[in-house]
C-alpha cells in the first residue's frame, strides 16, 4: 500500500473523507461556547441594574417549534398605558443559551402609543427566552417564552 | 436593500404600526468559511426612527438578531410630518430611508 | 507487486460503481404532487406569505430598481418589457426554456443574461450575485400562481433525459440518487425535518439555513454536497438539465418564487 502509484487514490479518497468528516463536524459542533442562564442574569444586571425583577405585564410570543435557530419570529407586548407620566422606557431580550446573553435593546416612549415590538432573532437552540421591560417609574417586568429549535436533515456548513 | 411599510396618511391620535427590513447579513463572527478562518464580525448596531425631528423608537442591536434584521413597531400619530428610519453599521456607516406622514 | 497493487486498485475503483449505478424506478404519483411549501411549519409558511416581512423581498425590490434603471448607455429592461412591451407576466413559469438560435437550454438566470449581452450590449451578471439573484427574483415574482408548464419535446428531449439521468443516478460517498429521498421518502422524517418532494417552484428562494437568498442552482449544490458527491458548476449545463426535469416533473404546481424555505 505504499506504493507510489497508490498514493493519488489514496489520497483523493482521504481528502475527501476528511472534507465530509470537517462538514459534518462543523454542522454538529457549535463553534463557540454558550452563554448559560447566570450570565444572562448577568447581562440584565448591566442593562437594568440591581432593582428588583417582578414578573408579569410583558407578554413574550415565540412559535412552540422554530423550524431553524436562524431566524425566529418574537412578538413583545407590555401592559402600559403608553402615556407622558406612565410609559415603557426600554425593553431588552436575553438568551441563557446563546454566545452572547442580550440579543437586543430597544427605547421607546410614548410617542409609540402601543408597547408592542416585533423582530427576529437567532437562538442556538431550544431554549427560554427572558425579556425585561423598564418602565417610566423605574420598575422592572418580566416575562418569557420557549421555543424548540429543531434540526435540519442536510446542514451544509 | 431597505424595506419600509408606514401608511401615507392617519387621523390625529391613531396609533399606526411602521415596520422596517434591511439586507444585511448580521455576521456573528461565529461562523467559518470553507478554509476554516473565522468570518469576522459584521453587524447593524444601531436602530432609531424620528418622527417629525424626535427619535420616538431606538433598537441596539447584538449578533443574535437574525441576517436581514426586521422590526415593527409602533407611533401615535401626532401631526403631519417626515418619518425617518436610519441603520448605522458597527462600523459606523449609516443608511437611512424617510417616509411623509399625512396626519388629519 | 505492482500488477497486483493495479488490480487491487481497479478492485477499488470498481467497488466505487455498484451494481445499480442508478436508483430504482420510481415516481410521485400525479395526485400526491405537493410544493415544498406543504412541508414547512406554519411559521415558515406565514413567513413566505407575508408580502413585506418575506426577506426574500428585498431581492425582488432591487431586481425591479435594475430592472426600471438604465445601466450606462443602454436601455432599460422596461423599454422593452414594460406596460406597452413584451410582458413578462407568466413566462417564468415556462423556463427552462432551448434557445431556437443557439440550441441550448437557458434558465431564467441565463435567458437574462443573454438579454443583457444580445439586447443591451451588457455584460453578463455573474451567477449567485445579488443583482442576478434580484432580477431573477423580479421576473419570477410576476409568475407567482402561475402554473409550471415547461416544453420537452424536440431540441429539449435530450436535456430533459439528461436531467432525468442525474436524478436517477446514484452519486457520492453516500451513493444516493435524488429520487431515493424525494419519490421514495418524500414525506418522511430525516431528522428534524420532513422530507420534501424536491421541486424547484420556490426558488430563487430565501433559506433559513443560508440566512440568505439563493438559486436554484445553489439549492442543488447543496443537495449534492449533502450525500458527499461533488457538486455541479452553477449555471453549468447539468444543472440546467436537472432544471428542466425538475421543472417537468412539478409540472402545475403554482411558482412560488420569492419562496421560503428552510
Amino acid at each position: 500500500m505504499d506504493d507510489p502509484t497508490f498514493s493519488p487514490i489514496r489520497w483523493n479518497r482521504r481528502t475527501l473523507l476528511g472534507a465530509a468528516g470537517g462538514t459534518a463536524l462543523a454542522a454538529v459542533l457549535p463553534p463557540m461556547a454558550e452563554a448559560t442562564p447566570e450570565e444572562a442574569d448577568a447581562a440584565i444586571r448591566e442593562m437594568f441594574g440591581d432593582k428588583p425583577i417582578n414578573e408579569g405585564r410583558v407578554w413574550v410570543k415565540l412559535p412552540p417549534i422554530a423550524e431553524n435557530g436562524n431566524s425566529v419570529a418574537i412578538d413583545i407586548t407590555v401592559d402600559s398605558p403608553m402615556s407622558d407620566d406612565d410609559h415603557v422606557r426600554r425593553i431588552g431580550i436575553f438568551s441563557p443559551r446563546n454566545p452572547i446573553a442580550t440579543i437586543a435593546e430597544f427605547r421607546l416612549g410614548p410617542h409609540a402609543g402601543r408597547a408592542q415590538v416585533s423582530t427576529r432573532v437567532r437562538l442556538a437552540g431550544t431554549q427560554t427566552l427572558r425579556v425585561i421591560a423598564e418602565m417610566s417609574d423605574g420598575t422592572l417586568w418580566a416575562g418569557k417564552a420557549t421555543t424548540y429549535v429543531t434540526l435540519a436533515a442536510c446542514v451544509i456548513g | 436593500m431597505i424595506r419600509i411599510s408606514a401608511p401615507d396618511t392617519a387621523e390625529m391620535g391613531e396609533i399606526v404600526e411602521v415596520k422596517a427590513m434591511i439586507q444585511h447579513p448580521m455576521e456573528t463572527g461565529y461562523r467559518r468559511d470553507a478554509k476554516g478562518d473565522v468570518i469576522p464580525r459584521n453587524i447593524i448596531k444601531q436602530f432609531r426612527c424620528a418622527y417629525g425631528g424626535n427619535t420616538v423608537f431606538e433598537a441596539t442591536f447584538f449578533p443574535g438578531i437574525a441576517a436581514n434584521p426586521f422590526l415593527a413597531f409602533c407611533l401615535r400619530a401626532t401631526r403631519t410630518g417626515p418619518i425617518e428610519f436610519s441603520w448605522t453599521d458597527q462600523h459606523g456607516e449609516t443608511w437611512s430611508e424617510t417616509r411623509q406622514l399625512t396626519v388629519s | 507487486m505492482k500488477w497486483a497493487l493495479l488490480i487491487g486498485a481497479l478492485c477499488l475503483a470498481g467497488c466505487n460503481k455498484p451494481e445499480s449505478t442508478y436508483a430504482r424506478n420510481s415516481d410521485v404519483k400525479a395526485g400526491d404532487i405537493k410544493s415544498g411549501y406543504a412541508f414547512l411549519q406554519d411559521d415558515t409558511k406565514a413567513l413566505q406569505d407575508d408580502d413585506f416581512a418575506n426577506p426574500g423581498f428585498l431581492w425582488v425590490d432591487r431586481g425591479k430598481r435594475l430592472f426600471e434603471t438604465a445601466e450606462t448607455g443602454a436601455s432599460t429592461c422596461s423599454t422593452c418589457h414594460g406596460a406597452h412591451g413584451m410582458p413578462l407576466k407568466g413566462v417564468a413559469a415556462h423556463y427552462p426554456k432551448v434557445d431556437a438560435k443557439t440550441g441550448k437550454l437557458l434558465n431564467l438566470e441565463a435567458a437574462i443574461n443573454l438579454c443583457r449581452e444580445q439586447h443591451q450590449g451588457l455584460e453578463p451578471l455573474a451567477y449567485e450575485s445579488d443583482d442576478l439573484l434580484g432580477m431573477t427574483a423580479y421576473v419570477a415574482s410576476l409568475s407567482r400562481g402561475e402554473p409550471v408548464s415547461v416544453d420537452i419535446t424536440g431540441p429539449a428531449a435530450k436535456y430533459y433525459e439528461e436531467g432525468r439521468d442525474y436524478f436517477f443516478r446514484r452519486k457520492g460517498q453516500f451513493n444516493l440518487a435524488c429520487s431515493q429521498c424525494h419519490n421514495e421518502h418524500w414525506g418522511e422524517k430525516l431528522r428534524g425535518d420532513t422530507i420534501s418532494q424536491g421541486h424547484g417552484n420556490a426558488f430563487p428562494a430565501y433559506r433559513l439555513e443560508w440566512q440568505d437568498f439563493g438559486s436554484l442552482h445553489r439549492r442543488l449544490r447543496d443537495c449534492d454536497t449533502g450525500i458527499r458527491a461533488e457538486p455541479q458548476d452553477y449555471g453549468s449545463e447539468t444543472y440546467m438539465a436537472v432544471e428542466l426535469y425538475l421543472a417537468k416533473r412539478a409540472e402545475g404546481l403554482a411558482m412560488e418564487s420569492p419562496g421560503v424555505r428552510r
